[in-house]
């Protein structure tokens, strides 16, 4: 009964009158003879017998078992390694931070974890911070943000989307960036120091660019005002400052708002969970307020419950001929983001990558499966086809 | 004032003497006369205007009342409640997502409904104000034919269409005749006769005709085309006359004058109660098995949807028990969400999972199977195989709703006489007292093989048998209703008779009636016209013979024959009785019986039309008697019916016989080889013919419908006159069972050909008795032996006991797919009874084809309509059925099991953008053109080898292992994309900068594979790639990518959101993306192709194998033609010596 159609002629009540059909009409009514209407177009005419799928089968086979095993020995051959400073255990050295975390303190909360490498790391060298538990794919937090704002609209910076409720106002201020996602960036500091031998720490130099997309930091985010503007007055509305800006980015944007906006506005407040505002992000002003890179990797939402996100990137230096030598190593944390409500785990990763990213090996081994499974039907096939095949030709036409 | 007295008078008197129920009547005052005080009473009934309203919509209520109808239907209301949920509450998919299409779909729908119904309106328009000339007050006034009212008396020219129903009151001719066709109502494009009363008759001018005072009482506007009782009252010199009315007297609404230079009539039934209107209200709706299977998959999937989003609202709620689970310090609800009740919350989040899932039924589906139907019917119409040269006609479809039901036949019920047979009657033989006398023989020296049994051809006779000839030949030359066209410009049978001048056609709506006179003129005695009641006749002598024509006694097919009462010009008065020969011999009192009826019987034989002719002299008196009980019974309102079959069953007795005649009827080409290919494809062939057993058992056996080596089975009048029913039924039955564990065998193997299979021939008395309802166990007992019988025929069968077998059948326990084939009105139950009905374009008009569901020119067609087309039909839309629940599956399922890593969010896996296009656009094109063009086999295999025809039947592509193999597939596919892309994602990287990707990156690959895992399994299943096909799934696959380009390239700006960005570009910028997308769709599609090739290969059906043996070149043929050929002759051979 669902099915029963879109059509209408059915209920058609109507009657047409034709009359009895005259010559014309009759030989008009033969039908062409075009070879699509009489369903006769020329076609190639494919099946699939064992025949013809079992080199098919064997190519598969062959192709992929290789690859497979590049791409297995290629990830083995990462190097990786992950540290769990979450500090759940009362051994961890984080313990006390995550045990005493409170939003209003002002002192932070510091702690070194220190590790060896058994390995050194060459090459580029990439520093993630990891998450468990944490979902950023749930669909109140995902949604919730305003991607208009984050361009730098002035208008939505004002009046934020009602997409980022509850983190859309303080105290009738505007939140910037507004949303659940900016409200829990991360905001722990990780730091590196190599324990030379002769009993030195060297804090290694962390790369703060290049760890978010190209695209999203030029083109997707932006800041308000534009790029040479006072990024603090542009956020603060501070008096003069305010109408300044905004009056220097009307010019520029002067298609969106009315006058009367104007006043009612008195500039935009952090993010509640923020210690500092958007605008002191980073003292570099290409990577400061909305297209400050670790914002920006924060802001892409990830797939899964567990997953890290490229907080550093460590360069190939000149000095040390790895990047990373073996040895023993201090991470030291300043523990701001807490985790123990819902059971989180913060795990920093040092990382290095080959052409396929990180290390991953179900790719190889998932390409090993597939090709050794097709090669094993291949042959399967292959005698069935013998036996099978051959008893069909014979047999079983006759009738 | 009086007449308001008279009339309340007359009112009592009526209720009083209870002299008529007149609320089944009407009366109509011709003229808006009243009738003279006293004689009837004047009640002006109030009857609707003659304006036709066949438009469904005003311009006021098209909305709302085309919406209305819209969402009726399940399917809308069902896409309509999902987009108002999504609209209410806050849901994980925008609403456009689901509103988009549906608003498409409504839109286009009600455009084309909105335009249909405006040319409805126009159409309406036209014909209510087209001019009228309607009599006033002794002058013709011209009026809109809307304004026309009941009792309004017209004028008609030639040529023109009747507005309303009106009664014939009197015409240019001085008989008071005029001739109509009814092409428009029937297609029939003979002339036919109507009558004026008599005494109406010589009222032809406008001025006369405001005199007549007349009053007409008839029943109420009833649908029956050719059926009319009435009486008019006649008030002449206040003495008021009353006359019957009949069919013949009624000019039905859409039948155009011919012939005739004006009529002047009154309306009786105008606007919507015309029997025209009322006819074209109700046709049902047939439904195909397919619609039934998708009915239920649809059912399944709902429930799976429900099932889905319960379990995940149930988790959901079993998983946010802590509230740091529920509601963490990153992710708080707003205040009002907070305060929301429990209830009220579990309810939402119902509904929102309901939303999410909910693409598992897409709009585009009944779309697509719409659109597939709809145009696919074309095909049939295209073929030019089905294109008669003769008729000049092609394959019609009616209905396109029932395309795949061709392929799904099992039983095929058929008419004989005009399917089978060509329904093109000619004369062979007519044999008087037992001299046979063939036309041919005479006319062209030549001697009828046929004839040459008998020992007495055209051996000439004595005198007395001489008078006996001459009168069987003037009989046949009266007794009929055939009517002499004398120009050439007549559509239809042409039959030219050269006779002097002038050229004439006799013209008639029984073929074999033109068969016969034709084959009299032949013999010497030429009808020539009707004049004045007179029928005139040119006999061997070249004399005029003058008859006048008294009474005609219609045929009808209950009492199966018919009869004329005429005067000839020395005053004796005859009645000529012709008819079929179970009616005629018993009313016989003399005459050489035994030798007609052998002869009778040999004719019969050889699968030739007789009709027996008897007489009966009538004295003065007994015309008196019969004259007066015609009458009685034809001014009868109620029972007219009944009480003129009473009458004429008393008039036609004591007959004395004169002879037979014999009409052959031949076979329609390739009539035979088609019932044999209808068999071979496992379907059960009936014949249901109203023919006598013996013509229609030969018609049998040279159509092949029985073989040689049938064993035949007789539930005729006969053998129960003998054994009681009971007794024979179970006789039948348990010679049939018998052999039933046998056939089961061989019907497994596939080639029940050879074992001895059963025809089973019953009549329609015989049927009568078994389908009593008092006596259940009987109707089983016959199914069962019919079930058994490969053929049957049903003899003697009226129409609607035609509808009655089928019926029957349809609702046997296994509840086969019925086919009724037919060209003749009598076919008309049977072909609505049936699942498909197909009529044929034949010789007795075209109600069978209006009221068909497809119409064909000739029964040979069938073959290429079930075998070719049918077939294709079915295996396109079970696979459009199947694969889009699988890709449906495949498209939503993996959200389901994202649900479970988000928290039970109701997040969803795909951007907007790709729920909603998904099954609008990025899939939706292969699967159509596959439906419409794909070839499993070519054609010619199909033709050449029926059997084929078995591997799809009783539905057997959308069974449920079937379809949950499909289901499973989906699953198979979902579950591979899913965690495919989950390990890649699994809390590592795959790009070379060590950069990481998001959730939309996540559903855009799964996607991705998606869609091409889809494609790839469609071009899978595809056998006949034509470059359209190339074109289509390749195309599809490339705008897909380009879209995604796109859709990722740019900031939209009228969107509020750009998580879209780059997010594709990104993608396909990483090697690991590119070989996990590969490795996915190959693993997606290797069980898929693994158990094609193992099922073919170790359990190959007869079309895999048939497929196979045709990709190697080479064609089985699995009879060879001419060894078929000479079985036929010898099955002939047999049954004949």
């Amino acid at each position: 009964m669902m099915a029963s159609s879109y059509n209408a002629k059915d209920e058609d009540g109507h009657i047409t009158v034709t009359g009895p059909g005259g010559g014309a009409v009759l030989r008009s009514k033969k039908p062409e003879n075009t070879a699509f209407k009489q369903q006769r177009l020329p076609a190639w005419q494919p099946i699939l017998t064992a025949g013809t799928v079992l080199p098919a089968f064997f190519i598969i086979g062959l192709l992929f078992i290789p690859i497979g095993i590049g791409l297995f020995v290629t990830s083995n051959n990462i190097k990786e390694f992950e540290i769990d400073y979450t500090g759940a255990d009362t051994s961890s050295p984080c313990f006390n931070c995550s045990q005493n975390f409170s939003w209003n303190s002002t002192s932070p909360c510091t702690c070194t974890v220190p590790f060896y490498l058994e390995q050194p790391y060459e090459s580029n060298v990439y520093v993630y911070y990891g998450l468990s538990n944490f979902y950023q794919n749930h669909r109140r937090y995902v949604k919730s943000r305003d991607d208009s704002q984050l361009n730098g609209n002035l208008k939505s910076l004002r009046e934020p989307s009602k997409e980022c409720e509850p983190y859309a106002y303080h105290n009738n201020k505007p939140i910037a960036p507004c949303g659940a996602i900016a409200n829990s960036m991360f905001n722990d500091t990780l730091e590196l120091f190599y324990n030379d031998p002769n009993g030195t720490s060297v804090k290694i130099l962390l790369g703060t660019t290049g760890i978010a997309w190209w695209t999203d930091k030029h083109v997707k985010f932006g800041n308000p005002g534009g790029v040479d503007s006072n990024l603090s007055a542009v956020f603060q509305g501070a008096g003069g400052c305010w109408s300044l800006a905004l009056s220097n980015a009307y010019k520029r944007d002067s298609t969106r708002s009315s006058s009367s906006d104007r006043l009612s506005v008195s500039g935009t407040t952090k993010p509640l969970n923020w210690r500092r505002p958007v605008y002191e992000l980073d003292s570099d002003q290409s990577n400061n307020g909305f297209v400050n890179e670790d914002f920006i990797v924060w802001m892409r939402t990830a797939a899964l419950p567990t997953f890290r996100k490229l907080y550093r990137i460590i360069g190939k230096s000149s000095q040390m001929v790895p990047t990373l030598p073996r040895g023993n190593y201090t991470l030291e944390v300043v523990y701001n983001y807490p985790v123990r409500s819902f059971e989180g785990r913060k795990r920093m990763i040092l990382s290095t990558i080959s052409w396929m990213g990180g290390k991953n090996p179900f790719l190889g081994i998932a390409y090993i499966t597939v090709g050794s499974v097709c090669f094993f039907l291949g042959v399967v096939l292959l005698v069935i086809h013998h036996k099978c095949g051959n008893r069909n030709n014979g047999a079983e036409i006759s009738n | 004032m009086g007449t308001r007295v008279s009339t309340l008078r007359t009112l009592i008197t009526r209720y009083c003497v209870g002299e008529e129920n007149w609320v089944d009547s009407r009366t109509i005052y011709i003229g808006h006369k009243e009738p003279p005080p006293g004689a009837e009473a004047f009640i002006q009934q109030r009857f609707p205007d003659n304006r036709i309203v066949s438009s469904k919509y005003t311009f006021w209520n098209f909305v709302p009342k085309n919406m209305f109808e819209q969402f009726r239907r399940v399917a809308n209301f069902y896409f309509l409640i999902i987009f108002l949920v999504q609209l209410m509450i806050d849901t994980p998919t925008s609403p456009i997502t689901s509103g988009l299409p549906l608003f498409f779909v409504i839109t286009v729908t009600a455009i084309k409904q909105g335009y249909e119904d405006w040319l409805r309106h126009k159409a309406d328009n036209s014909v209510n104000q087209c001019p009228i000339h309607v009599v006033q007050h002794g002058k013709v006034v011209r009026k809109q034919s809307r304004k026309l009212r009941v009792g309004d008396v017209v004028l008609m020219k030639e040529d023109e269409t009747f507005p309303c129903d009106l009664i014939l009151l009197s015409s240019s001719r001085d008989d008071g005749t005029c001739f109509v066709t009814t092409a428009s109502l029937d297609g029939e494009s003979s002339h036919k006769t109507y009558y004026a009363v008599e005494d109406t008759r010589a009222y032809n001018t406008e001025k006369e005709v405001d005199c007549i005072h007349a009053t007409i009482e008839c029943e109420q506007p009833q649908p029956d085309l050719y059926k009319f009782v009435g009486r008019i009252n006649i008030y002449m010199d206040s003495e008021p006359v009353a006359r019957p009315l009949g069919s013949e007297n009624l000019l039905l609404r859409g039948a155009t004058l011919k012939n005739t230079e004006y009529i002047y009539a009154v309306a009786i039934y105008t606007g919507m109660e015309t029997k025209m209107a009322l006819n074209y209200q109700s046709k049902t709706q047939k439904r195909s098995a397919v619609e039934k299977s998708m009915n239920a998959f649809l059912v399944v999937y709902l429930c799976i949807l429900i099932c889905k989003a319960f379990v995940n609202t149930l988790l959901k709620y079993v998983w946010q028990a802590s509230p740091d689970r529920d509601e963490p310090w990153y992710n708080n609800r707003t205040d009002t969400e907070r305060q929301r009740h429990i209830v009220v919350r579990v309810f939402t989040d119902f509904l929102a999972f309901m939303v999410l899932f909910n693409y598992i039924i897409p709009v585009s589906m009944y779309v697509t199977v719409e659109m597939q139907k709809f145009l696919g019917s074309y095909f049939i119409m295209w073929d030019d195989e089905m294109f008669d040269e003769e008729l000049g006609e092609r394959a019609v479809v009616n209905t396109s709703d029932l395309n795949e039901e061709l392929g799904q036949v099992e039983y095929v019920f058929t008419d004989k006489t005009g399917t089978l047979t060509e329904n093109n009657m000619e004369f062979i033989e007519c044999c008087v007292d037992g001299h046979v006398y063939v036309p041919h023989a005479i006319c062209n020296g030549q001697v009828m093989p046929g004839a040459t049994g008998m020992d007495m051809i055209d051996t000439s006779p004595g005198p007395g048998a001489r008078e006996h000839e001459e009168l069987f030949f003037r009989a046949l030359c009266l007794c009929h209703t055939v009517q002499v066209k004398e120009e050439e410009t007549v559509d239809g049978i042409k039959h030219g008779i050269h006779q002097g001048k002038s050229t004439s056609f006799y013209i008639s709506s029984s073929p074999d009636e033109v068969a016969l006179v034709e084959g009299m003129t032949r013999l010497g005695f030429t009808y020539l016209r009707l004049k004045d009641s007179h029928m005139e006749i040119l006999n061997r002598e070249d004399e005029i013979e003058r008859f006048q024509l008294l009474e005609v006694l219609t045929f009808d097919s209950v009492r199966r024959r018919m009869s004329v009462i005429v005067r000839d010009s020395s005053g004796e008065l005859y009645l000529f009785c012709k008819g079929a020969d179970s009616s005629i011999f018993p009313r016989v009192v003399s005459g050489k019986v035994d030798e007609v009826r052998a002869r009778v019987e040999h004719n019969a034989v050889e699968g030739l039309r007789t009709l027996c002719v008897a007489y009966r002299h009538l004295s003065p008196e007994q015309y008196e008697e019969v004259c007066h009980m015609l009458n009685g019974a034809k001014l009868a309102l109620q029972d007219r019916d009944k009480r003129l079959a009473e009458a004429y069953d008393v008039i036609e007795k004591d007959l004395i016989l004169l002879g037979a005649t014999a009409v052959e009827d031949r076979l329609q080409e390739k009539a035979a080889d088609t019932i044999e290919s209808l068999h071979k494809a496992g379907m059960k062939v009936w014949v249901l013919t109203g023919d006598k057993m013996e013509t229609a058992a030969a018609t049998c056996y040279a159509s092949k419908l029985f073989h040689r080596n049938t064993q035949i089975l007789e539930l005729t009048t006969k053998r129960t006159e003998e054994q009681s029913l009971h007794d024979v039924l179970f006789d039948l039955s348990r010679t049939v069972l018998r052999q039933h564990g046998g056939m089961t065998r061989d019907s497994f193997s596939g080639l029940s050909g050879d074992c001895t299979d059963y025809g089973l021939i019953i009549d329609g008395a015989t049927l009568s008795a078994v389908m009593r309802p008092t006596q259940e166990d009987y109707k089983e007992i016959f199914l069962d032996i019919c079930r058994n019988c490969s053929a049957v025929l049903c003899c003697r069968m009226a129409p609607l006991q035609k509808a009655q077998i089928v019926k029957l059948i349809k609702a046997s326990e296994e509840h086969p797919i019925t086919l009724a084939v037919g060209d003749g009105a009598n076919d008309v139950s049977m072909i609505l009874e049936a699942h498909v009905g197909i009529g044929i374009m034949g010789k007795e008009g075209r109600q069978a084809v209006r009221n068909s569901d497809y119409a064909i020119p000739k029964f040979k067609h069938l073959k290429k309509m079930l075998l070719v087309h049918g077939h294709y039909y079915y295996i396109r839309i079970s696979e459009l059925v199947q694969y889009f629940f699988y890709k449906n599956v495949c498209f939503i399922f993996p959200q389901f099991i994202y649900q479970f890593f988000c928290g039970f969010s109701q997040q969803p896996l795909y951007d907007t953008a790709y729920l909603t296009l998904y099954n609008i656009s990025f899939t939706s094109l292969p699967i159509l053109l596959y439906s419409l063009i794909e070839q499993h086999i070519n054609m010619d295999i199909l033709r050449k080898d029926p059997s084929l025809y078995r591997d799809i039947a009783k539905n057997s592509l959308l069974r449920w292992p079937i379809f949950i193999y499909w289901t499973l597939l989906g699953v198979y596919d979902a579950l591979v994309m899913f965690f495919g892309a989950y390990f890649l994602f699994n809390n590592t990287t795959f790009t070379s900068n060590g950069q990481m990707f998001g959730n939309w990156t996540f559903g855009t690959l799964i996607f991705t594979v998606l869609v091409f895992t889809v494609t790839f399994k469609l071009a899978l299943d595809t056998h006949y790639w034509t470059w359209i096909n190339h074109f289509v799934i390749w195309g599809s696959l490339v705008f897909f990518v380009v879209f995604s380009l796109l859709w990722g390239g740019i900031i939209w700006p009228f969107l509020n959101y750009q998580r879209m960005y780059y997010v594709f570009m990104q993608m396909l910028s990483s090697g690991p993306a590119w070989l996990s997308i590969i490795l996915l769709i190959a693993a997606s599609l290797l069980p898929d192709v693994l158990k094609k090739v193992i099922c073919r290969t170790l359990w190959p059906t007869t079309t895999e194998r048939i497929q196979t043996y045709a990709a190697f070149g080479y064609v089985p043929t699995l009879l060879d033609v001419s060894q078929e050929a000479s079985l036929s002759v010898c099955v002939k051979c047999s049954f004949i010596s």
